[in-house]
């Protein structure tokens, strides 16, 4: 059952979960460059879910965020093997990756790698399975 | 085509991310994984064909260069290994359908079968000693899994003495494999190998014999060898038949090919790490007798029988001469094909019978004449009876035994058939012959079903057997590669 007498940790979430969401996005896309990449992103993001957890009950949040958290690990399996198995289409070795500077309207000058792609998929499996994890044991009676 | 070696793992991954989607259609779930599968066999096949024609195939996955970027590598021994793990896993899938129950495919069971084969065949093909640890850790967590699903009492006990086994075992894999790369600077394993016949040309440094025990206890725990077998008849017996046919067809080869594969590429400049894998073989296969012998329940039985087996296999490889790698291949290959059929074949009995406890079986033969001689014919060609499979590998063992003047070892593995022999035959003669009785719920077995998967097998099994005059070139030109690393390296390498 949710509780209605924790405000203070409901408001400070609302404000809080946007920084940690927009932060984990920040860690994930600068993965090339600087620490960071799919694994500590996608944890960051789980980590923002718990929060909402934590204030919340799991029905609710599964209200807000109507995902089945198996089938993203599904699809960031897919998104990891197909960017890796797109090298078999061109008949170089598998995993062989694209990358090239691409000039775009606003963004200016972006170099945009194939590997982000393979990383999206990393993002997307870590927190399928991390928030799996917590909402089987949670849900469990 | 580049990426062909690589198919046959990534066609099971594929697979296997696919049917998470469709975890609630239990029909697209099995048809999707049957294409995978013939999928799977069509391109392990063309691997074999490709490494007989032209040697070693050797893939350097996202184009970087030998040494510094993950390589696989098939050599003739591995790709043989995968194509009879890709033939295994089609059969225990079509025998999956009609016994695994409704309520375990619905919990991903065909996806988690797939996860298992993408390890198996990853161990198989890597050319990287810690991708060898990837692909370990991606079949054990397959296997916790297929172990667990169903969650019975006896699954869950035997789940968590596996894990921790595991668990230990991976850790010590991960302090081996650190201990070699701080000697050696390198993970692949040419490089490994050119690096230690660089520092061994007199002798091999002790540190390096200290790694190779290591390699044995680690890979010895993943294949059960002599002191180490001691998790594997509990946890075997626990899970459902297609599950341990796989187990016991797959899982403890892997760490054979793993000792046989490291032994052979790395460690062949110090005799004595051979001598210690002769006696340890050699003492797996007396405990795997005793067992054998000692047990009255047809699961522990061939469990045993599967230790047995290991230790034939490992001293073939200690022995260390052409006749005894070729046999050791050789029966390699015919131990995982007809280690599957003789659980599936027991698995039949179990589901007519309602009990693996052979005093409470008699008299199988007049109902089910089909299943009696099929399990006939396994049993023999488990023991070596010449115009089945099992012979072949064995003489040669022997005769690499006996050329490698280590007689005692020689008899052993000979007096071993016999009492192997007698142990698969307690269960025909106790199960199949005598006073026929009926049994609870043998109305709704589906017997006919079933047996197509071993029957096939026990076919696979009699044509290596029949055929080996035309597979020998093959399994010879295994035998080369582990004979003389150099081949490895230099097709690795590219030097």
């Amino acid at each position: 059952m949710r509780k209605t007498n924790n405000i203070i940790l409901e408001t400070a979430i609302k404000v809080l979960l946007f920084m940690i969401v927009l932060y984990s996005v920040y860690i994930f896309t600068a993965g090339h460059y600087y620490p960071g990449g799919g694994f500590i992103g996608g944890l960051m993001t789980a980590g923002a879910i718990v929060l909402l957890l934590i204030a919340y009950d799991i029905k609710t949040v599964a209200k807000i965020l109507p995902i089945n958290y198996r089938i993203l690990t599904s699809i960031g399996l897919l998104f990891a093997i197909g960017t890796s198995a797109g090298a078999i289409v061109f008949n170089v070795p598998f995993l062989t990756h694209a990358f090239g500077d691409i000039q775009l309207p606003i963004l200016g000058e972006l170099s945009l790698h194939t590997a982000t792609l393979f990383d999206l998929g990393v993002y997307f499996v870590v927190v399928g399975v991390t928030m799996t994890i917590i909402q089987t044991i949670g849900e469990d009676e | 085509m580049t990426n062909l070696i690589i198919l046959p793992i990534l066609i099971p991954l594929f697979t296997g991310a696919i049917l998470i989607l469709l975890y609630k259609q239990i029909t697209a779930q099995r048809v999707v994984a049957m294409i995978s599968s013939i999928a799977t066999i069509i391109t392990s096949w063309l691997v074999v064909q490709k490494v007989r024609e032209d040697g070693i195939q050797s893939l350097n996955v996202s184009s970087w260069d030998a040494p510094f970027g993950i390589t696989l590598v098939s050599d003739m021994m591995a790709a043989l290994l995968v194509l009879t793990t890709s033939v295994i896993g089609f059969v225990c899938l079509i025998y999956s359908f009609k016994s695994i129950g409704k309520e375990r495919e619905k919990h991903y069971y065909y996806a988690v079968f797939n996860f298992l084969l993408v390890g198996v065949n990853g161990a198989f093909t890597t050319g990287d000693i810690f991708n060898l640890f990837v692909f370990f850790e991606v079949m054990l967590m397959s296997s916790y899994v297929m172990l667990v699903l169903g969650g019975t009492k006896v699954q869950l006990r035997e789940s968590i003495k596996y894990l921790l086994v595991n668990v230990i075992s991976s850790a010590l894999f991960v302090i081996a494999v650190a201990y070699l790369y701080s000697v050696v600077g390198t993970l692949n394993m040419a490089h490994i190998s050119a690096r230690i016949s660089e520092i061994s040309t007199n002798g091999m440094p002790g540190i390096l014999s200290v790694i190779a025990v290591m390699f044995l206890i680690v890979f010895g725990l993943k294949g059960a060898i002599f002191p180490l077998y001691f998790w594997m008849p509990g946890s075997y017996a626990a899970p459902p038949i297609p599950v341990l046919a796989l187990f016991g067809a797959l899982l403890t080869k892997v760490g054979v090919y793993s000792i046989t594969r490291t032994y052979t590429l790395f460690f062949y400049h110090d005799m004595d790490t051979f001598g210690l894998l002769s006696i340890l073989a050699l003492l797996s296969i007396i405990v795997g007798v005793i067992g054998a012998i000692a047990f009255w329940d047809m699961k522990n039985i061939v469990i045993y029988n599967i230790i047995i087996a290991v230790g034939v296999i490992l001293y073939g490889v200690s022995v260390l001469n052409t006749a005894s790698i070729t046999g050791a291949i050789n029966y390699l290959i015919h131990d995982m094909i007809i280690k599957a059929a003789l659980f599936l074949l027991i698995g039949i009995v179990i589901y007519i019978t309602g009990t693996s406890d052979l005093r409470k079986v008699s008299g199988l033969i007049t109902r089910y004449p089909g299943l009696g001689w099929t399990f006939f014919i396994a049993a023999l060609a488990l023991a070596g009876i010449p115009p089945l499979s099992g012979f072949v590998g064995k003489l040669l063992i022997v005769q690499g035994g006996f050329e490698g003047e280590s007689f005692v070892g020689a008899f052993i593995v000979l007096m071993s058939s016999l009492l192997v022999l007698f142990s698969i035959m307690k269960i025909f003669i106790n199960g199949f012959w005598g006073k026929s009785r009926t049994y609870n719920g043998e109305e709704q077995a589906p017997v006919r079903f079933l047996l197509i998967a071993p029957i096939l097998l026990v076919i696979i099994s009699a044509l290596y057997g029949i055929g080996s005059e035309s597979i020998l070139p093959y399994i010879n030109q295994a035998a080369d590669t582990l004979l003389d690393p150099n081949i490895y390296i230099d097709a690795v390498l590219k030097e």
